[in-house]
């Protein structure tokens, strides 16, 4: 874990609830002192209820929060921030939609915190003008806080929080109301305050290339949990799983198999890699980023061929989408262009292919038996194949048990009423030749289709699963 | 004159007939003596008529204790049907505006006939009360409805930069909740000056306020010097609604 007096937050087991939407599952996370940390990921993935509950705005479920602590006796403490109120913590946080107070000029909302802490006037006067020029706003302390512009409204919330010389300083996508130019201005003035100031960010943001840019560490969340905690690059280069590759950069998630240690196939040919440890034989994710195919319509060394099937110039680069000859979709960037139609020959570097464990290979859903052919799944009763008694006798009606589904067994339909149950497109993965969907059911539970049918995140559908394709398998197999 | 602008024609006709024309004859009126020629006699009478000035006093004194009543009930009851943790239900928003549903001639009858059977005495108590009574839902809608509207990241901003729950009401949740104010102040104050029914119910006429002697005057066939009255009152209430910076507030917070 590294040397524990270097946090300035660390976070425990934290998990937090709304009704029955778990929105954090048991999240730890720790943060250095002085370090740019980036919550990233989709909406409702949690960030934001984990960034509010730093606040104090929201107390967990369970688990805990640490943070440092500066005790009256001028000692600095490590201490459980759980009941403290937001208005006792040692932070400040700088709010989506800015938050300024509509009845106060510029000058006096960033010298609201400075007043309630009853910092002498010649204070408040001397700071509100270092923050104020920190911002390049000094001529603006007199105007009405409406009046300004959303760029402007960005600079005094930002200067209203650290002018408090908080310790952690928190950002709730502080930059997702402005226009592409602003924000990308904003990011490097943001990362010049964070390194000029030497105070703690916490960040959150659904943009990735934001957080590449700002971070000195990023944690990708999703669905209530961590995934990765790491350096951009980090992230970037070696994604622990086909959420990350997705989400960060662009990326081909392809199935393959783990010939041997340092060898792995995949789009139907074998290809050498530098990963190891995943076994013989075992499925496998693997990720390729565009840029790290090498293209050309004679090349030396080449791997595969396939035919160019679009071209599109990019600014920097042109993008590609090639059809391999094994029928797979690659997405390619390249600095030149290749003629769509042409048939080209490709490889890829041992180094830049990244194989990740799979997940998981099918789909295991919690059940309950109702009889030998029938269970209950998601809160409806589905038919499946006949239950093996154990021994025993007969399948026992009301035992746990678990459902196996293979991926592409499971169809979605385009009326809700059609299937047994139904659902929403969660997430789409395109894996070169099929789509990895997401189903969120009616009843919460993720379902996980493979389709060649085009779906797009959001649909409503009905999910339909034949009796033939369920597998129970009872809590004595398990157990075996 | 583009068609879409035709679509105005009955409105304007409407204004013209129900309040432009009403408002013209009203100043005519308390311009003329009896015989129709023109006098200010009648807005001088009412300078010198002690009768007329200590109820027109009354009256006022007794529309500023209703508001304020008003105000001290009615801001805390809006405070706690606009907050989502301590009202959860859309029913008790309704219970506190549905005596509004109710013609307020009614309600005023009722609490007399009520007064009479427990045997309050009818006075300024009885007079205070049913004022209350009555206008307390337009004191509580127009503040409810701000505060409902208000974005709750300004409260938890003001926390979050250090103040206490007593200091984000003072120093941001009140003062942002001023247009429900003044909203709720005008829509009180104003229809309590000019009231008679209410008076004349609860207090069986002991009280006079400034709209009884309006009425007694029209009643009486004195429509000059009743008009110059109006005239005065329509005055007053045009002044404390300039004073209150009300005309564009009151679109935002007022009626339902």
């Amino acid at each position: 874990m590294g040397d524990q007096n270097n946090y300035i937050i660390d976070i425990e087991h934290l998990s937090k609830s709304f009704g029955d939407n778990q929105v954090l599952k048991d999240i730890s996370l720790y943060i250095r002192k002085g370090e740019f940390v980036t919550l990233l990921g989709p909406s409702g993935c949690g960030k934001t209820t984990l960034l509010r509950m730093i606040a104090g705005f929201l107390q967990p479920d369970e688990g805990t929060i640490m943070m440092e602590w500066d005790s009256k006796g001028g000692k600095t403490e490590f201490r459980d921030v759980a009941g403290i109120p937001p208005h006792q913590r040692p932070l400040n946080t700088v709010f989506q939609r800015y938050a300024l107070f509509p009845h106060l000029d510029v000058y006096d909302n960033i010298a609201f915190g400075l007043k309630l802490h009853g910092v002498p006037k010649d204070e408040i006067d001397t700071r509100v003008r270092k923050v104020l020029k920190l911002v390049s706003m000094s001529d603006y302390e007199d105007r009405d806080v409406e009046s300004l512009s959303g760029g402007q409204q960005q600079r005094v919330a930002i200067a209203r929080a650290i002018v408090n010389r908080p310790k952690v300083l928190l950002l709730d996508e502080p930059l997702a109301a402005l226009d592409l130019k602003m924000r990308q201005d904003m990011q490097l003035e943001l990362k010049e305050m964070h390194q000029k100031l030497g105070i703690t960010f916490i960040y959150v943001t659904h943009d990735q290339s934001e957080a590449l840019t700002l971070s000195d560490t990023v944690v990708v969340m999703n669905e209530g949990k961590i995934q990765q905690i790491g350096t951009p690059t980090d992230i970037y280069n070696e994604p622990v799983n086909s959420f990350v590759a997705d989400f960060i950069g662009e990326s081909n998630i392809l199935n393959g198999t783990m010939v041997h240690d340092r060898k792995v196939n995949f789009i139907g040919h074998d290809f050498e890699c530098v990963d190891e440890g995943f076994g013989e034989n075992n499925p496998v994710d693997v990720v390729i980023r565009p840029e790290d195919v090498y293209l050309g319509y004679e090349l030396e060394g080449a791997q595969f061929s396939g035919t160019v099937k679009s071209c599109v110039f990019k600014g920097v680069h042109y993008e590609m989408y090639v059809d391999t000859d094994s029928g797979n979709e690659l997405q390619i960037q390249d600095y030149d262009a290749f003629e769509p139609g042409r048939t080209v020959q490709m490889l890829i570097h041992p180094d830049d292919i990244q194989v990740m464990k799979k997940e998981r290979v099918e789909n295991v859903i919690d059940c309950k038996v109702i009889d030998e052919t029938h269970i209950e799944m998601f809160g409806e009763e589905f038919e499946c194949k006949p239950i093996h008694s154990t021994g025993s006798g007969s399948v026992e009606s009301g035992t746990q048990a678990k459902a196996h589904i293979q991926f592409s067994k499971v169809d979605l339909m385009d009326h809700e009423e059609e299937g047994n149950e139904s659902g929403e497109v969660w997430f789409i993965l395109y894996k070169g030749n099929h789509y990895h969907l997401t189903v969120k059911t009616e009843s919460g539970e993720y379902v996980y289709v493979d389709t060649n049918d085009i779906w797009d995140k959001g649909d409503l559908v009905g999910i339909k699963i034949l009796p033939e394709d369920i597998t129970v398998e009872t809590a004595d197999e398990q157990e075996k | 004159m583009s068609k879409r602008s035709n679509w105005a024609i009955p409105y304007f006709i409407f204004l013209v007939l129900f309040v432009v024309l009403p408002l013209v004859l009203i100043v005519v009126y308390a311009l003329q003596d009896g015989n129709g020629s023109f006098t200010l006699s009648n807005v001088t009478r009412f300078f010198t008529d002690s009768d007329a000035l200590s109820t027109f006093a009354v009256s006022v004194e007794v529309a500023i204790e209703n508001t304020l009543i008003c105000l001290l009930l009615g801001y805390p009851a809006a405070y706690i049907l606009a907050d989502k943790n301590l009202n959860k239900s859309a029913v008790t928003v309704i219970l506190f505006i549905l005596p509004m549903w109710i013609n307020a001639l009614m309600r005023t009858l009722a609490t007399a006939e009520l007064f009479n059977v427990f045997g309050f005495t009818l006075g300024k108590g009885t007079l205070l009360f049913g004022m209350v009574y009555d206008y307390l839902p337009f004191m509580i809608y127009p503040i409810y409805n701000v505060l409902l509207k208000m974005d709750k990241s300004y409260a938890e901003a003001a926390s979050d930069l250090g103040a206490t729950p007593v200091q984000v009401f003072g120093k941001v949740t009140l003062p942002l909740s001023m247009p429900g104010i003044f909203s709720g102040i005008l829509m009180v104050f104003m229809p309590t000056v000019s009231t008679f029914a209410i008076s004349e119910f609860l207090t069986n006429n002991k009280i006079k306020l400034f709209g009884t002697i309006i009425q007694e005057n029209i009643n009486s066939s004195m429509w000059n010097y009743g008009a110059a009255l109006s005239l005065i009152m329509l005055v007053i209430i045009g002044l404390t609604t300039i004073l209150l910076g009300g005309d564009e507030r009151e679109v935002e917070g007022g009626t339902i």
